[in-house]
């Protein structure tokens, strides 16, 4: 591909980079190979059996009212669960990256922990703890709170696997924030107070959205962790992941490609939106 | 109140214990009590109901195909994630963004959906499964159907560990190898790779826990055969749906060590790369 | 080894960084290659490594076209900005790459990569780090290290992309030195990237103006900073007083200041005269041949002469005027702020309209 001679006519490709740094080549084959084989062709599988659909049975599918039960309940549950962990996961990433205690390693170790955990191994786990007899579930019953098999208990589910989702995000953040702005603010008189919500937090909110977003979408898509504690009631606790594991399970392949194909959608469009906001806002931060 | 030594917000003694303790406290009912719980009801029945339930053939078999299972997709996704990584922060062309973005999608779709898109594609009823069948080979509720399906969710894992990393790091020091007269090979044993190294590993930890641990897709594909194309997670469930909780937690309690070797490989890394950032103690000498 | 570029071009994009550049550095030649940010000389210097590849041009080593050759083989020795040391790897792992890597029949015997190392170390004077971590050293040593490990390869031609622009100024000083008389000793062809005119002069057989992606002007240090080409050159090497005025024949006005030419000149057109620091004087009254009253500003005493700073009364210039006068003749005068006096110009510079070189003034 080099030739010796050099030229005097322009080069059709100016990349330089790929010359001077071997394996371009190779890893562009190697990448493309495996993301077209492991996750374009079986999404284009989905689009094409959606498309073998009529419109009419389309809808008729996804607008089936219990379907659209699930699509309340998933959305709502993820809604709370990620708000709830917007402002412990803020919480907790604040005092790990504020404070000195002991046990501070272990704490910051454990954030990680519903990331490792087999979500089955959470869903057991949470169904136990909230049930009646349970630890948590006997202590909730006397204050007539009913954690499992309604839809609180889908909340719990979403909230713990996505916890980490915040504090991951909003750590690095935290840890990078200009010492001289807090102590400017402080010196001039401001209280505690004020300094967070008009010069922290400020700078804060990218990264909390981001998180928040994150901990939404990941909660949209839950499975293992709930269904063990949702009870799974069609049109109380059902959520739309279920919904399509049953479709499948009455080899209904057509219904279960049409709600799946719904689910993507959304998610693919949350996970570019994220992406969008990211480069747009934390950019923006880290720019200054 | 005195701010002569306060400089930063929440530094008074009892915000900063009040937060802390409210801290401790969240960590401690959401994510300690759960380990806890794990471990209380597997050994509920004494040390040798444990063993006997751990060593029951059925949930030795579920072992073992979890362990085919990771032992197939963790070289493919370290492969992969090496390659993507050298790829997408050491050059520029058309697409580089979009590449990055792409390989995300596996963690915000569902991993039901994920199942479905396999089971679709390579079911008996699939187009490539139809074809697949007619040669006698079956993927779908058997084991490759399982691997594949691991491998599409966990295939960012290694790549998301390095591309940061390797950005941060920036491209000067492979660019004085190749200065140098190294070849591709000994570029990336000899310079790369050691940069990397603690990332690859927690990258591939991470890796072998979530397809250790993956429930949703799994179910989707594998026929819930006992004993053929159960993996642990599916085991769980079934000995859950068993009322069996003493042996669902024994499986679970595996996994649940798994899942604390993730964390600390991953506090080791952390330690390890924050030594490698400590600030450099100047020489007395001039120059 | 001889480096010859022929018609140069590159752009990033829409942004033309190098624009038809043609240079000749011979063997054996120093040359400093000097211009702001954005000059593109980063850019050239990479494009002669082989680390970029221009879009259109001829790059040749001692008369043999490398343009289509990749970095690799171009066996030249490159020392980068920030040093790019090894950081997995000890100081005299680091050294030693280069040779490590060649290919089976070429590399030197284990013993043979050891001793060549203890000789580059020895020669960069930091034999007592061999075992050391580069986060362990100082920026001025990781420099010299960088070099002894460009050096290892025994490269016929060196690159070093602005060597000491991460260093304070006394380490400076002590590698540009230590790296002329290296360069002295070991006779390699050395191109050089700096914003800093200073060292560009001090060091450079040949200094290489850049700007926007051009050359400007390639001469040598005295001749360059004697008789500069263009506004940029001047701008660029350092304080230039400038005199802007309206010519009519042989003298030059502005406001209450006037200046009178050595020779009549044609037409009534806009012309400056530029005059360095030190080709005016101080007085404290007018001459002949210049009335360009002016107040004193501000005094600077450290340095080998006095700089003061002047405002111009009664006529006006873009920056405030810099002269130097002796430390002698500062304590015979004993200036204050606001006082007054006169320059009195010995050499200018004048520039028409437009670009074109300026023309040497003497006031006998």
């Amino acid at each position: 591909m080099n030739t010796k001679r050099g030229s005097l006519l322009p080069r059709l490709t100016s990349h330089p980079g790929k010359r001077v740094l071997p394996g371009f080549a190779l890893s562009m084959g190697v990448s493309l190979l495996f993301v077209s084989l492991v996750l374009l062709l079986p999404i284009s599988g989905l689009v094409v059996e959606s498309a073998g659909m009529s419109w009419a049975q389309y809808w008729a599918v996804v607008s089936d009212e219990r379907v659209v039960a699930s699509y309340r309940v998933t959305l709502w549950a993820a809604l709370i669960a990620s708000l709830f962990n917007g402002v412990v996961g803020l919480l907790l990433a604040w005092v790990l990256v504020r404070y000195s205690f002991p046990g501070k390693r272990v704490v910051d170790a454990l954030m990680d922990l519903p990331f490792a955990l087999p979500t089955a191994v959470a869903g057991i786990t949470l169904a136990a703890l909230f049930a009646e007899n349970g630890w948590y579930g006997q202590w909730l019953a006397t204050l007539g709170i009913k954690v499992a098999f309604t839809p609180l208990g889908i909340i719990v589910a979403m909230s713990f696997t996505s916890l980490p989702f915040v504090v991951r995000t909003v750590q690095p953040v935290l840890e990078d924030l200009p010492v001289e702005d807090e102590e400017a603010a402080i010196s001039m008189g401001a209280s505690d107070w004020t300094v967070f919500r008009r010069i922290l937090f400020p700078s804060l909110w990218p990264a909390l959205m981001t998180g928040i977003a994150l901990s939404f979408t990941r909660s949209l898509g839950e499975f293992g962790a709930i269904i063990f504690i949702a009870g799974n009631m069609p049109y109380v606790s059902e959520v739309t992941s279920l919904m399509i594991f049953i479709r499948l399970q009455e080899f209904d392949h057509a219904a279960a490609s049409a709600i799946a194909s719904v689910v993507l959608l959304a998610s693919l469009i949350l996970l570019f939106g994220i992406n969008l906001w990211q480069a747009r806002y934390l950019r923006r931060l880290h720019g200054r | 109140m005195q701010r002569t030594s306060v400089h930063r917000v929440g530094e008074q003694r009892w915000v900063r214990w009040t937060l802390i303790c409210l801290a401790l406290g969240l960590t401690l009912l959401l994510l300690v009590m759960p380990l806890l719980l794990i471990f209380v009801e597997a050994f509920s029945g004494g040390a040798q109901t444990w063993w006997a339930n751990l060593t029951d053939y059925y949930t030795l078999r579920a072992i073992g195909l979890t362990l085919l299972v990771a032992a197939l997709t963790v070289p493919l996704n370290l492969l992969f994630g090496v390659f993507l990584a050298w790829l997408v922060t050491r050059f520029e062309f058309p697409g580089r963004k979009l590449l990055i973005t792409l390989i995300d999608i596996p963690f915000a779709v569902s991993p039901v959906v994920a199942g479905l898109l396999y089971l679709l594609l390579y079911g008996s009823n699939g187009w490539l499964g139809g074809w697949l069948m007619q040669h006698d080979v079956q993927l779908m509720f058997a084991w490759p159907g399982i691997v594949m399906v691991t491998v599409f969710v966990t295939c960012p894992f290694v790549a998301r560990e390095l591309i940061p990393l390797m950005q941060q790091q920036g491209r000067e020091e492979e660019e004085a190898a190749v200065v140098l007269g190294a070849s591709g090979w000994q570029l990336f044993r000899r310079v790369t790779l050691p940069n990397i190294q603690w990332a690859l590993l927690y990258g591939v930890v991470l890796t072998n826990a979530r397809a250790v641990g993956e429930f949703g897709a799994v179910s989707v594909v594998s026929g819930n055969i006992r004993g053929e194309t159960n993996t642990l997670p599916l085991h769980i469930e079934l000995l859950y749906q068993d009322y069996n909780a003493v042996g669902a937690f024994t499986s679970a309690s595996l996994l649940a060590v798994i899942a604390l070797v993730t964390l600390l490989v991953k506090s080791f890394v952390e330690w390890r790369q924050a030594r490698q950032r400590a600030p450099l103690h100047e020489q007395q000498e001039q120059g | 080894m001889s480096i010859t570029l022929e018609q140069i071009n590159k752009s990033f994009g829409a942004f033309r960084a190098l624009d038809d550049i043609s240079l000749e550095i011979g063997d054996g030649q120093l040359v400093g290659l000097l211009g702001p940010s954005g000059s593109g000389k980063t850019t050239l210097l990479r494009i002669i490594a082989g680390l970029e590849s221009a879009d259109r041009g001829r790059i040749l080593f001692q008369g043999e076209d490398v343009t289509g050759l990749h970095v690799r083989e171009r066996r030249v020795g490159f020392v980068f900005q920030h040093y790019a040391l090894f950081r997995h790897m000890t100081v005299a792992e680091n050294i030693a790459f280069g040779l490590d890597v060649l290919p089976r029949k070429s590399r030197p015997v284990a013993g043979e990569i050891r001793r060549r190392v203890g000789e580059l170390l020895e020669m960069v004077q930091l034999s007592h780090l061999a075992g050391r971590y580069p986060s362990q050293l100082s920026g001025g040593q990781k420099q010299r290290i960088a070099l002894a490990r460009a050096l290892a390869m025994q490269p016929q031609i060196l690159l070093l992309d602005e060597p000491f622009g991460a260093l304070d100024a006394r380490v400076r000083k002590d590698l540009r030195r230590w790296l002329r008389n290296l360069h002295d000793e070991l006779h390699f062809t050395s191109v050089f990237v700096t914003h800093d005119q200073e060292e560009a002069l001090e060091l450079s057989d040949q200094v290489v103006v850049m700007s926007a992606g051009r050359i400007e002007q390639v001469d040598q240090p005295q001749a360059l900073y004697a008789r500069p080409d263009s506004r940029f050159v001047f701008d660029f090497l350092g304080h230039v007083n400038v005199f802007d005025g309206t010519l009519d024949g042989r003298l030059l006005q502005q406001g209450e200041a006037w200046i009178r030419l050595p020779e009549n000149r044609e037409g009534a057109s806009s012309v400056q005269v530029y005059l360095r620091p030190h080709e005016v004087r101080l007085q404290l009254q007018p001459v002949a041949h210049a009335h360009l009253p002016l107040q004193v500003e501000a005094i600077n005493l450290i340095g080998a002469e006095v700089r003061l700073e002047l405002r111009p009364c009664g006529w006006e210039a873009a920056q405030l005027w810099e002269i130097g006068i002796t430390h002698a003749e500062f304590n015979a005068w004993q200036p204050r702020r606001g006082d007054r006096c006169f320059a009195v110009p010995d050499v200018g510079h004048l520039f028409g309209a437009g670009n074109a070189a300026p023309e040497t003034l003497y006031w006998g």
